[in-house]
């Protein structure tokens, strides 16, 4: 049977442009002789061939395709410039049995938006990528773009592109081409028949892909624009033989189609039985130990813990308080965050109390668990008349000097050195808090450990619970 | 469910993920990196996206992509970073996106230090980005809040379609207290009239361009309407021994707690001072800052962690009344609460 050839809108495109201000919703807002038509309806085409124009969703860029929602049928976003790649990202993620296609040119690409299209590509996103390469900014009125050509004129260029002023034109498709995870890479040309028959092939390459769901598809694409250009359409095509060309080489420059995995991703898990579930979330009831008789000037605590990095300041103020909390308290941690805690001195506050917490920071504690001499010289000052200073004797060899606080020398890393490991000091401390204050109880504290060391070894929990035990019975048999 | 005991970044993802996110984008920054860090844990263990972003721009567009593909969404970051999502903000604004950003405020201008600090309060609370436009902004000042407000945020963002900002600074975002985790939601709000879901019903337009001046017009005219909306109906604030009190103090964030402990010490003093502590800063309380001279208030000290910028909101508020006075702190300075008391002896010879 004879073929018939029918003129007609591929059905990629909407009937009508509802989105396009104005009387004309039958046409374009591209000037005559502009690429992004021809290219607009190689994708409209390959949408429609392909299926896949109910499962598309195209990302509008800055750029003279900004309102290429006007014209394809699918779901769209117009997006800040630049930015096309890493909303891509997200719609793919969200989306990730769809078709997504991030359409931008070279100043949206290649200049503000550089490091979005190289780590969507490097993450291999599962996005198709068309990138319009005119050599100019069209939608701002002819300035340089970074792919414009030595010596071109643009209107911020008006003496020619100065390479050792301007730089160089930059080669996407090469540089998307050597990351690892991209699949299909490729430049072609719209600037004859011929080119536009290999354009239409690669459009399609991409988006056969992206239906499949293979990752990285990037598609450069050498297109005019007589306008910026300040040329006829006749001879911007002929410019982009005679000079586009030798700096942009056509061709294909990474090809995996035919080995790329297809991008796969689980449903996200919502319902809330299974949440819990998952997270390991567990019910029941919030307090777990019974309080006994506490002596009123231990009944709210304000707490500074001390010393240097890596004497385990941070988890001593972290146990006092996940403790106390189980005794049914309101608890607070602060510590000293940030650089400091790398290396040399760290402490934190705890406040431990039965009323709503106020500040967090321990300005004027009525404890201070000081690990070493600057510690203690620091923070002894700041103890409230009455207070307690529980100082390790093991490293501080000079006496507290006050004499209005109640005052504890315990052997802090002496004692965890004698249980053959000085890492245990911060349970050291914790065991020696229990016995001085009288708020907890060390078998309680004890009891706790497989949940704080979850996880671990028994043997760990073991040698921890000796040292929680080791701190509480100095203090009792020594004070 | 049973209490734990958490830093405020990492209770502010599990109200996150109770609120149904699925969608995580951030980028490394203190004291906020933990938010990012705990929901790189927890995330995946729903099967849900936790993606380290290349940049804070990437991260605030990609909110931007999930919003508009109706999931609901979050980032987090601290002032330099949120400087950098501001253009995207402005984007999620004007289109009309729901979606959530945490900020640990830090200490600023330029890199400035990790320190706590409330600088961030202009370009968050007054909108930051270009356009007019609003984040609604809750400010907690404890761990609990960190996870119910950031719960809340999602919600209130449903509401309006608009982003939502937990507002908070170093001292709450690092800090551990004991905190229980809701219940997860059991579905969030229909989204299909508007998010693009690629699908034949759903083939929707995320966007903010109306080249024709009435259209811009008119959306801006809905906007503004919208705001109006949350003043009238979203403005929180707590008061503590406000009853009787001649001054008051007006904190938020970490300053709130201290606040606290001044006035228990004003108190013990027979001085007859009192606590005012916005929750939302967008919509500001400003009748009910207004109304404190006409409930027997005589003075009003503003204590921020910035050389004075809710203050102006308190000023405006208070519509020429009474002056509020300025207590500040900066670079990670924290004032104590006897410090304050001082402060206000010295002001208004209590």
């Amino acid at each position: 049977m004879e073929k018939k050839t029918v003129l007609r809108k591929p059905k990629g495109f909407l009937d009508v442009y509802k989105h396009k201000p104005g009387a004309e919703k039958d046409r374009t807002h591209y000037c005559p002789g502009c690429g992004h038509g021809i290219l607009h309806k190689l994708i409209a085409e390959a949408m429609e061939d392909l299926e896949i124009i109910d499962s598309t969703i195209l990302i509008s860029p800055v750029g003279c395709s900004v309102f290429a929602y006007y014209y394809f049928d699918g779901g769209h976003f117009q997006v800040a410039h630049g930015r096309a790649p890493a909303v891509a990202t997200a719609v793919s993620r969200a989306n990730p049995d769809k078709v997504v296609i991030s359409y931008q040119g070279d100043g949206d690409l290649a200049a503000i938006g550089a490091n979005n299209i190289l780590q969507a590509a490097n993450r291999g996103e599962n996005i198709a990528v068309f990138f319009v390469n005119n050599a100019i900014y069209g939608m701002t009125g002819g300035q340089m773009a970074p792919t414009t050509l030595e010596g071109q004129k643009t209107t911020t260029t008006p003496y020619g592109r100065n390479l050792h002023t301007d730089g160089y034109p930059i080669r996407m498709a090469e540089i998307i081409a050597q990351l690892d995870a991209p699949v299909f890479v490729t430049r072609v040309s719209l600037h004859n028949p011929a080119n536009i028959r290999k354009t239409r092939a690669a459009v399609r390459q991409a988006l056969q892909n992206a239906k499949e769901h293979k990752g990285f598809q990037f598609v450069e694409v050498l297109s005019t624009c007589p306008s910026g250009w300040k040329q006829d359409p006749v001879d911007s095509m002929k410019w982009v033989e005679e000079h586009m060309i030798p700096v942009f080489p056509l061709g294909v420059l990474r090809d995996s189609s035919a080995e790329a995995s297809v991008i796969t991703r689980a449903e996200p898990i919502v319902d809330p039985a299974r949440v819990i579930e998952k997270l390991g979330l567990a019910k029941g009831p919030s307090v777990t130990f019974s309080r006994g008789e506490i002596a009123p000037e231990y009944s709210k605590m304000s707490i500074r813990v001390a010393g240097f990095g890596g004497q385990g300041i941070m988890s001593t103020g972290q146990i006092l308080a996940q403790v106390a909390m189980e005794y049914g308290y309101n608890v607070s941690w602060l510590p000293s965050y940030g650089p400091e805690m790398r290396g040399g001195t760290a402490n934190c506050s705890v406040n431990i109390q039965d009323e709503t917490i106020g500040g967090a920071e321990a300005v004027n504690p009525n404890m201070v668990i000081a690990m070493n001499r600057p510690s203690m010289e620091k923070f002894e000052k700041a103890l409230i008349p009455g207070g307690s200073l529980v100082y390790n004797s093991t490293l501080i060899e000079v006496k507290p000097v006050r004499s209005d606080i109640r005052i504890f020398a315990v052997p802090v890393t002496g004692l965890a050195d004698e249980l053959g490991d000085t890492r245990v000091q911060s349970m050291v401390s914790v065991g020696a808090y229990a016995a001085v204050t009288g708020m907890f109880k060390s078998e309680d504290i004890v009891g706790l450990l497989p949940q704080v060391f979850k996880g671990r070894k028994q043997e760990i929990i073991d040698l921890n619970a000796r040292a929680v035990r080791a701190g509480y019975d100095f203090v009792k048999n020594s004070f | 469910m049973a209490k734990m005991l958490m830093k405020g970044n990492h209770a502010a993802v599990y109200g996150a993920v109770m609120a149904g996110c699925t969608a995580y984008y951030g980028y490394p920054i203190t004291p906020a990196s933990e938010i990012a860090e705990a929901a790189a844990s927890i995330m995946p263990k729903l099967d849900r996206t936790f993606l380290q972003a290349e940049s804070e721009i990437a991260a605030i567009n990609m909110v931007y992509g999930a919003a508009g593909s109706g999931c609901r969404t979050m980032t987090a970051s601290s002032g330099p970073g949120i400087s950098l999502k501001m253009e995207g903000l402005s984007y999620c604004a004007g289109s009309a996106l729901p979606c959530v950003i945490v900020d640990i405020m830090r200490g600023g201008p330029g890199l400035g230090n990790i320190g706590p600090e409330q600088s961030d309060y202009n370009q968050v609370v007054k909108g930051g980005g270009h356009g007019n436009f609003r984040n609604l902004v809750l400010a907690p000042n404890c761990c609990q809040e960190m996870c119910d407000f950031t719960k809340l945020a999602f919600e209130l963002a449903d509401k309006y379609r608009n982003p939502v900002f937990v507002l908070t600074d170093g001292v709450v975002g690092q800090m551990m207290e004991a905190v229980e985790i809701p219940e997860p939601v059991n579905s969030i709000p229909d989204r299909s009239s508007w998010a693009v879901y690629g699908t034949p019903l759903h083939k929707n337009l995320i966007n903010s361009i109306y080249l024709d001046h009435d259209d811009l017009e008119e959306w801006n005219r809905k906007l503004l309407a919208k705001y109006e909306s949350a003043k009238a109906s979203e403005v929180r604030f707590e008061e503590y021994r406000m009853e009787d009190a001649k001054i008051a103090v007006i904190g938020y964030g970490c300053v709130s707690r201290v606040l606290r402990n001044t006035v228990d010490a004003a108190r013990e003093r027979g001085i007859k001072l009192g606590l005012f502590r916005p929750i939302t800063l967008f919509p500001f309380p400003e009748k009910q800052i207004g109304a404190l001279p006409t409930r027997g208030v005589e003075k009003v000290l503003t204590v921020e962690l910035s050389t004075g910028q809710m203050v102006d909101d308190v000023n405006l508020a208070l519509q020429g009344t009474l002056k509020s006075d300025l207590y500040f702190r900066l670079g990670g300075n924290v004032p104590s609460a006897l410090e304050i008391l001082d402060r206000i002896s010295e002001l208004y010879g209590v």
